[in-house]
């Protein structure tokens, strides 16, 4: 009989284990929360560093992994562990009894309105990373006043590199998306001027250094080197950012028609209230906490459980199908193994 | 000795760290370690209130003892108001207003030696 794999979440690092689970003759079960699978790149529009279209990814992969089992709004209410197997009480009413599960459970937007001192949520023109995206799919946002885009500003590190906001990690995305961002904004309002508020640019991808130099040299986009201290909302409407620009080391203001909030990738609660109920560790950062960070990022502590993607930190896109091919080959091997 | 290039060299203003006397900032550190966590975000200068006026700045405070610029920190230091404005906002979570006192006890209590 062929061994279930029972994958939890269906974003992209999920369906491409179980894409690569069919291929291996595996039955890989896909159980997501959300009502489609795709995860966050579902909601993205263009995607770094080549802008390809993020409904391209998605649909070529949900077409890879279309003869999986997949059960849609559907969580896990219980998992324990018995001898060498894992039953899980899905949300449904189904169990499931397996010995490989895969941990997909990716990450979360860090929520930008505990950063008050930005006034998402309070000020009538701030936006974040995620909402930019939405907007850019086509979907009305009345925060994007259209006609009077005259000065854009961009906040890096939002809920990132904040021990107050108890999110230290570096989410490694938002450089990179705070440039291409700005380039989309800049191509759709020339005359726009924009400037990107960070406290260091963190471009370690292929391409990405090519994005930065093409945003300065081919865009003018403005980079200033301060962390933005606090917005607020002058009588017109405009909003006044404020940072010490710290290369010339004097304090700085802007007034801005447009702020956007480069929002950071938290841990999912989901993930530890899960790995909870089999003792998994958790790492300091609250994400899943792999066997070690260099040979073995896919492997939990516990035999037959993995992981792949987002659910163990920060990562871009071909890292998160990197990882995902890793870890089918990995549950591949552990299969073949036990025969 | 004589002008040769028809100029003057003023005073160099390079920062030169093969001289530079780590002994009070490894004191200090002793006391606060978070004073080398600073990521220069500027955080602490933007919020200021005597920042403005004076140029006060913990970030350059900071940055000025490790390079051996002890005279330019402490003439900022001079001009804190111990408001602790700059606290608040530091995404280390180093407790400024604690690194400043610090700064005045072990530095200062040296140079009056
Ligand atoms: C603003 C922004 C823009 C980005 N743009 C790019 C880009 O242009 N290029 C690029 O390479 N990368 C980009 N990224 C990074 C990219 O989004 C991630 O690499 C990717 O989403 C990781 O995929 P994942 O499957 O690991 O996690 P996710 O996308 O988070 O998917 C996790 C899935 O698991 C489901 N799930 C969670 N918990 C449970 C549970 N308890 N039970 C069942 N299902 C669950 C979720 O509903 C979701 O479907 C961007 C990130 C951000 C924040
Ligand atoms: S990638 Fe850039 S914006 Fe994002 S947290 Fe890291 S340094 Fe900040
Ligand atoms: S405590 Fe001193 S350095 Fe900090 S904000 Fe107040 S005046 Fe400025
Ligand atoms: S706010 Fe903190 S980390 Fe930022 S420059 Fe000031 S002391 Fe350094």
């Amino acid at each position: 009989m062929n061994e279930i794999v029972v994958i939890i979440g269906g974003g992209i690092a999920g369906m491409e284990a179980a894409a690569q689970l069919l291929k291996l003759g595996h039955s890989p079960i896909i159980i997501e929360k959300s009502d489609r699978l795709g995860g966050h790149v579902g909601k993205w529009n263009m995607l770094f560093p080549d802008l390809t279209p993020a409904k391209k990814v998605v649909d070529e992969l949900a077409d890879s992994c279309r003869d999986a089992n997949i059960f849609l709004n559907t969580e896990i209410s219980s998992l324990n562990r018995l001898k060498d197997r894992y039953n899980l009480m899905l949300s449904n009413g189904i169990s499931i009894s397996t010995k490989y599960i895969l941990f997909a459970t990716g990450f979360n937007m860090f929520p930008a309105q505990k950063k008050e001192e930005y006034g998402y949520g309070i000020y009538d023109h701030v936006v974040t990373n995620a909402d930019l995206e939405h907007w850019m799919n086509g979907n009305a946002d009345k925060r994007m006043d259209t006609s009077g885009m005259k000065t854009i500003g961009f906040v890096h590190c939002v809920g990132s590199r904040d021990e107050k906001a108890r999110n230290p990690q570096c989410s490694k995305v938002c450089c990179i998306t705070a440039i291409k961002q700005a380039i989309e904004l800049k191509n759709m309002y020339p005359d726009a001027q924009i400037y990107c508020f960070y406290m260091d640019l963190r471009l370690f991808g292929k391409k990405f250094e090519d994005f930065y130099t093409k945003a300065q040299r081919d865009h003018g986009i403005h980079f200033i080197r301060g962390r933005v201290s606090e917005v607020s909302e002058a009588m017109d409407g405009r909003l006044v950012v404020k940072a010490e620009d710290t290369l010339i080391g004097k304090p700085l203001k802007v007034s801005v028609d447009l702020l956007v909030l480069m929002a950071g990738m938290a841990c999912n609660p989901d993930s530890e209230k899960i790995a909870s109920q089999i003792a998994l560790p958790i790492d300091t950062d609250g994400f899943l906490k792999s066997s070690d960070n260099i040979i073995h990022i896919t492997s939990s502590a516990k035999k037959g459980v993995f992981y792949a993607g987002a659910c163990t930190g920060p990562k871009t896109v071909p890292e998160t199908l990197a990882e995902a091919r890793s870890a089918a080959l990995d549950i591949h091997t552990a299969i073949i193994k036990e025969r | 000795m004589m002008n040769i290039f028809g100029f003057r060299l003023s005073a160099s203003s390079a920062i030169d760290m093969d001289k530079v006397d780590r002994t009070l900032f490894d004191k200090l550190c002793a006391e606060e370690p978070d004073a080398r966590r600073c990521m220069s975000c500027g955080s602490c200068s933007a919020t200021c209130p005597a920042g403005e006026f004076t140029g006060m700045s913990v970030r350059k405070v900071l940055h000025n003892l490790q390079r051996g610029k002890e005279r330019e920190a402490l003439k900022m230091v001079s001009s804190c108001m111990l408001c602790g404005k700059c606290n608040m906002v530091c995404p280390r979570g180093i407790n400024t207003r604690h690194l400043i006192l610090s700064v005045c006890r072990i530095y200062k209590t040296e140079e009056s030696r």
